[in-house]
């Protein structure tokens, strides 16, 4: 199996789709001739032509609703943010549109479209370009969020996107551009909303997404020299939540740590905790306890961001308050 | 690639051993598991084997040499190998135990490369009503937090009502199990899942459970051997104020002497049978392990922050060998018949004198009992074999006049006496016990009852 970076999955992915249905096309700034600001769409401008890779403007609430349209008229758009951040201007045709439509027309006009591009922090980039937005999303019926952690995920899940006849929000990381890793060559789906056990364990659960897959695995890795074995659950899927894997693993370890990288209040991982004191009450041993960001705009300042971050000794202090260890 | 053979520690508390046989040549092959030596531990002779295989290269301590545990003794290699490197600069060094602090090291290491205090403070959240700093990791939060240590258990005012996980209630309700008087050890109290462990259905040690009841002598139920039960305040107080007065482990004993009468004729019907030969010892083991089970409070170890009381009786018996003594230990003499423990006791204290007995045959036990009877001793006191809470002497069986009945009778008696760990059994609960026993003797169908 080759290895790719995530970078590349996801170019392989686009290629393989565009080349399999000649709907799909991809918008966006910088996506044409500059081939990407993080080059996911390396190649493409020249394989496939100015009519499919598309060029835009500086206005993310126009080319968004652009992409809402050719998808209510059969086309399927896959619009690129730079970033996730800049994509708070392109929020009404996400929610207001994208969302809405095939609920207001009574079923009659769905809206295939992908909208995509980095989310969260990278490093340095401050407190408006270092935001995890997935909660705001995952919040919206009639949206699905999508999160990749490694390069083989980001190829399957962004074909089944793409493939998918409803918006998909899919949140790529810019910290995860270079991952490397083997990605099944040519017809490679994951099904959306399939969590994914990253690694097996017995005595705790991990639950984390996108970034916080790799902060959750070293902590693991930690844990397992202390003689704890802590599973750790990529959610892949935000929304639908793969509710299943999560009660099926917490229902093994009856102890739960959920990592992500957004802020903590009304975060992704408060609606996780939601479904595991509900349905896995009688499996608990421990309260359900969160890591993540901290609770303040991200500080530009190099330690204090550091600080502002979930990382292995956050998550493996919080392991040790479910295990009750001193 | 030559591989060093160094002294193992083939018991817990070896720190050197006589090496006092070899059992291979230099050039012998030798394959993983053969016994390369034997050696003579603090306890025992044992046996040191190979680890690989490959030819025995050197000997490098002769026989009767006494070496450090993890010394270089011998060296395993390849026909022809150079190992003088080994040889030379080898010995008392590069043992196993020269690389057993790496995890600590981590986290250390992880530890100080944390910022002191990180501004992390909404970074955990958990369902406590206020968000507090997350603490680095190996440092408990706990001594911050009022009511967390675990001795807050069963705090006063909190009624009837029993702080425990979800896992813990569904755990307690398919086991049939009462969670009131089980101390938790989470926060506040909290009863959790590693605290019903142990606890299976049966009742608590306490006044209550005492009383002699019939399930006493039922086998031991499902589920962990023993139940570890945090430190009440008293018996901390009792244990702090005790130690004081008298030393690390505050002993006092307790006497009562029995008519053996009864006894001596159902030992003499069985030994009549012809099937082997049951001493009183064997039976006064066999006793006290029944009388255990009806009082747990005395079949407990002191673990310094807790007391471990035990479901399974094993009986350390204390064998005189030369110059010294040792406690093999019969398991589950509760459970076992009067010829099974007589056929242990044969077999465990021959060895022990043949100094022939596995670590595993002299640890582990719950009780002691020591006999001076054969040697003519009336009573004495014995000392407390630590962990350990109790250790019987057992003195002579001798006649004697008692009043009986407003008459002069003969009748065969024996004094024993319990030395008790006064941080674990108080003097009415070791008295309580006694009596049980001493019942259980001069009327000797309780023991198959």
């Amino acid at each position: 199996m080759p290895t790719l970076t995530y970078r590349d999955a996801l170019n392989q992915a686009l290629r393989e789709e565009m080349t399999r249905d000649d709907r799909v096309f991809l918008m966006g700034e910088e996506v044409g001739v500059y081939q990407g600001a993080y080059k996911v769409s390396r190649g493409l401008l020249e394989e496939f032509g100015p009519m499919r890779v598309v060029d835009t403007p500086i206005t993310e609430l126009g080319f968004a609703g652009v992409g809402v349209g050719a998808a209510m008229v059969g086309l399927r758009p896959i619009v690129e943010f730079m970033t996730w951040n800049f994509a708070l201007l392109a929020v009404d045709q996400l929610v207001n549109s994208a969302a809405k439509m095939r609920y207001m027309s009574g079923g009659q006009v769905g809206v295939p479209a992908v909208f995509r591009g980095p989310g969260g922090a990278a490093l340095q980039l401050a407190a408006q370009h270092s935001q995890a937005f997935e909660s705001w999303y995952a919040h919206i019926p009639g949206l699905k969020v999508v999160m990749p952690a490694t390069p083989a995920d980001a190829k399957g899940l962004l074909k089944s996107a793409i493939r998918d006849d409803d918006p998909v929000i899919f949140i790529e990381g810019e910290m995860l551009y270079n991952v490397k890793g083997e990605v099944p060559e040519g017809e490679h789906l994951i099904p959306i909303g399939r969590a994914d056990v990253k690694r097996e364990g017995g005595d705790v659960t991990l639950i984390c997404h996108s970034k916080t897959v790799t902060v959750a695995l070293k902590a693991a890795e930690q844990l397992a020299g202390d003689g704890v074995h802590a599973e750790v659950v990529d959610l892949r899927t935000i929304r639908p939540l793969d509710t299943e894997t999560v009660l099926a693993s917490v229902g093994k370890t009856h102890r739960c740590v959920v990592v992500e990288e957004g802020w903590s209040f009304a975060g992704v991982g408060a609606q996780v905790v939601d479904v595991i004191q509900r349905d896995a009450f009688d499996e608990l041993d421990a309260p359900v306890i969160r890591v993540t960001g901290a609770d303040v705009p991200m500080p530009y300042n190099k330690q204090l961001e550091k600080a502002a971050k979930a990382d292995p000794a956050k998550v493996i202090a919080a392991v040790n308050r479910v295990l009750y260890r001193g | 690639m030559a591989t060093k053979v160094v002294m193992e520690a083939l018991s817990p508390t070896m720190e050197e051993g006589r090496v006092v046989e070899w059992k291979k040549n230099e050039g012998d092959p030798i394959a993983t598991g053969d016994v390369l030596a034997e050696v003579e531990t603090d306890k025992a002779v044992m046996e040191l084997v190979a680890r690989a295989g490959g030819t025995l290269l050197k000997r490098v301590v002769p026989e009767g040499t006494t070496v450090p545990v993890s010394q270089l003794v011998a060296v395993i290699g390849d026909k022809g190998e150079d190992i003088s490197a080994l040889v030379g600069g080898g010995a008392g060094n590069g043992g196993p135990a020269a690389q057993t602090t790496k995890p600590v090291a981590d986290t250390t290491a992880q530890r100080t490369s944390m910022p002191p205090a990180p501004p992390a403070a909404a970074a955990t959240e958990s369902t406590a009503p206020a968000p507090r700093p997350a603490p680095p990791p190996g440092v408990s939060p706990a001594p911050s937090r009022p009511g967390a240590s675990p001795t807050a258990a069963a705090a006063p005012g909190d009624g009837d009502r029993v702080k425990a996980s979800p896992l813990a209630r569904k755990i307690a309700a398919e086991r049939g199990l009462d969670l009131h008087g089980v101390a938790g050890s989470g926060p506040a109290g909290r009863i959790i899942q590693r605290d019903l462990e142990g606890v299976a259905a049966r009742p608590a040690p306490g006044p209550a459970a005492r009383a002699p009841q019939v399930p006493a002598v039922q086998p031991v139920p499902a589920g962990e051997p023993f139940r570890d039960v945090p430190l009440t305040q008293i018996r901390k107080t009792i244990a702090r104020r005790l130690s004081q007065s008298i030393g690390p482990i505050p002993t006092f004993y307790l006497t009562t002497e029995i008519d053996m009468e009864r006894v001596a004729e159902a030992r003499d019907a069985l030994n009549a049978r012809g099937e082997g030969r049951i001493s009183f010892n064997d039976i006064t083991i066999k006793a006290t392990a029944l009388a255990l089970r009806q009082h747990p409070a005395c079949n407990a170890w002191w673990q310094d922050d807790h007391i471990r009381y035990w479901a399974e009786v094993h009986i350390s018996m204390a064998v005189a060998i030369e110059d010294g003594l040792i406690t093999p230990v019969i398991r589950h003499a509760d459970q076992k018949s009067l010829r099974q423990i007589s056929a242990e006791a044969k077999d465990l204290a021959g060895r022990a004198r043949e100094r022939r007995l596995k670590p595993e045959e002299y640890t582990g036990g719950t009780f002691s009992i020591s006999n001076l009877g054969m040697l003519d001793i009336d009573e004495f006191t014995a000392v407390i074999n630590p962990p350990e809470a109790g250790i019987l002497a057992v003195g002579r069986l001798a006649e004697k006049a008692v009043v009986e009945d407003g008459t002069v009778a003969v009748r065969r008696r024996m004094r024993i006496t319990m030395s008790c760990d006064h941080r674990v059994i108080d003097g009415a609960t070791g008295a309580e016990f006694l009596k049980t026993l001493k019942a259980m003797l001069e009327n000797p169908l309780a023991l198959v009852w």
